[in-house]
């Protein structure tokens, strides 16, 4: 574990990395001309790039991101929100976790994205049903990962601030709230990926906003290029929510035992 | 005689046993029966006893957190209804919150109990310069050792200055060389502060060695089977008082009260 083979490792993996990324774009450009395979299935990643930039000029392809990325912000926002707070209230509250269990069960098997022609149906073609699957979708597992979390608190810590004569409130902000965060941090990993898959398949289903519908405009003018940028500019949203999510982590979580480089990622 | 400072009298707790929820409902389980010794005022007392025997009931019961079935704890006199100030516990885990600082966490209890700032860090100052961890103050629990972890929580019981310190296997989870230095902490610190406190332990050497008298308790349903007072000179000082002649005597006469031959054959024959 010294430092230096550390670093030389680090250094390693990166050069490896950015390796791989040179061979896959070479592949992506040459590898259908050489396979035979035809453009309008797999363009090459130059047609790609081009069709990029006419997407930026002609299909507005800065606002339907920027809409995309406000209804997945909105939806993790919220649904992380509301997940922690059904989190922290189940866990101080057995009974209502008992109850409650079996429909959260349920509720946590449906697929969340089925909901998304329903709220549609409920809400029209505007950004909200989009944003209410996202948060649907977030709710969970940052739910679960809080009330586990709450559970699992060391009695004994409890009883060591029940000792100082602590409050119920005090005991909550002093042991178990702080004590949830890593747990929760996980579950916001999660969340911040998730965010974009509800949305984006809110955005499938209907309205003529947002990358999604990018996206199936493009799949309807057989423009296969746009499919592509749709989706690499989706995975960029969701790669800036997680990073996002991981730098928030550093700063909350900083009092934990140094983590290595690359290993969350 | 000073003032009696911890009084058990007469206590007796029962537990539902869960464990037999086959057997006829409700059976009860007797932890501990009709106990009653007291502490005086500056003094130090071990109980030891085979597992099981409700030490560490006897030490929430003390606390606070357990309400007896029978009889009562008292403190200065006063009976024990909840935790209150004038006690505080140390378990073998040194229960630090990770996310507080070596200070922050010192600071705990006085911030619970709503000490001002400056009041507390004075005290955290303190006792942090006393146990030579000065230097570590901004550190966080992760970033320090077995045994200083265990000292940061002795200093953060101490913080709050109460009159009674029960103790639960403080150091059992600690290497023995490291176990001695903390031995001679905690043995320093009470005698410099006047504490009372009650030891829990399994350690026989660390009984004679630190306390005043041990009292010796029975398997369940467990009773004070017998009370050994330690004539020793040297309760400050562990390494002087384990070099004097008479301290095996003493380790032996424990050994015999407690039958500890006798429960390692039984043990046997349990297998």
């Amino acid at each position: 574990m010294t430092n230096g083979a550390q670093l030389a490792r680090i250094r390693r993996g990166t050069i490896a990395s950015v390796g791989l990324l040179v061979v896959f774009l070479g592949a992506w450009q040459w590898g259908p001309g050489v396979l035979g395979i035809p453009p309008f299935i797999v363009p090459p990643l130059s047609s790609v790039a081009a069709e990029f930039v006419r997407a930026w000029q002609l299909y507005h392809l800065p606002l339907h991101t920027g809409v995309t990325i406000a209804e997945v912000l909105a939806g993790f926002v919220l649904g992380s929100l509301l997940g922690a707070l059904g989190g922290y209230l189940l866990g101080m509250s057995p009974t209502a976790e008992l109850a409650l269990s079996p429909y959260i069960l349920a509720l946590q098997i449906a697929p969340k994205v089925a909901f998304a022609p329903l709220f549609i149906l409920w809400m029209g073609f505007t950004v909200y049903p989009k944003i209410l699957v996202a948060i649907l979708i977030v709710f969970f597992p940052v739910m679960v990962n809080v009330l586990t979390a709450v559970r699992n608190v060391d009695p004994d810590l409890i009883n060591l601030a029940r000792a100082f004569k602590a409050s119920r409130t005090q005991i909550f902000w002093r042991v178990e709230f702080p004590s949830s965060m890593p747990p929760m941090f996980a579950g916001l990993r999660i969340g911040s990926t998730l965010a974009v898959v509800g949305v984006v398949v809110g955005e499938l289903v209907g309205g003529n906003l947002g990358l999604g519908y990018l996206l199936t405009f493009g799949e309807g003018q057989a423009n296969t290029p746009l499919v592509f940028v749709s989706i690499v500019m989706l995975t960029l949203v969701g790669g800036i929510a997680y990073v996002a999510v991981i730098l928030a982590e550093r700063r909350v979580l900083h009092y934990l035992p140094a983590r290595g480089a690359g290993r969350e990622i | 005689m000073s003032a009696v400072r911890l009084e058990y009298r007469n206590v007796t707790m029962r537990f539902a046993d869960a464990g037999s929820s086959s057997t006829k409902g409700g059976v009860a389980l007797t932890a501990v029966r009709g106990v009653s010794f007291s502490l005086h005022d500056a003094e130090v007392v071990s109980l030891i006893g085979p597992t099981g025997c409700g030490k560490s009931t006897l030490l929430n019961i003390g606390s606070g957190l357990t309400v007896p079935s029978e009889g009562a704890a008292f403190v200065d006199g006063e009976r024990v209804v909840g935790p209150n100030a004038q006690v505080a516990f140390m378990l073998q885990k040194d229960l630090l919150l990770p996310w507080r600082t070596v200070a922050e966490n010192v600071m705990f209890g006085v911030e619970i109990q709503g000490l001002p700032v400056k009041e507390r860090q004075r005290r955290a100052a303190t006792l942090l310069a006393n146990f030579k961890l000065a230097e570590f103050s901004e550190h966080y629990p992760h970033q320090l050792s077995g045994g200083m972890r265990q000292r940061v929580a002795l200093a953060r019981t101490l913080a709050v200055d109460p009159h009674v310190l029960l103790l639960d296997e403080p150091f059992s989870a600690v290497d023995a060389q490291t176990r001695m230095v903390l031995q001679r902490d905690l043995a320093q610190t009470l005698k410099q502060a006047n504490k009372t406190a009650l030891l829990i332990t399994h350690d026989l050497a660390e009984a004679v060695t630190l306390s005043d008298r041990v009292l010796v308790m029975s398997r369940r349903p467990g009773t004070i089977i017998g009370e050994i007072a330690i004539d020793l000179p040297h309760r400050d000082d562990p390494i002087a008082r384990r070099r004097n002649t008479k301290f095996n005597d003493y380790v032996a006469q424990l050994m015999d009260r407690l039958d500890i031959a006798h429960v390692a054959l039984e043990r046997e024959a349990e297998r």
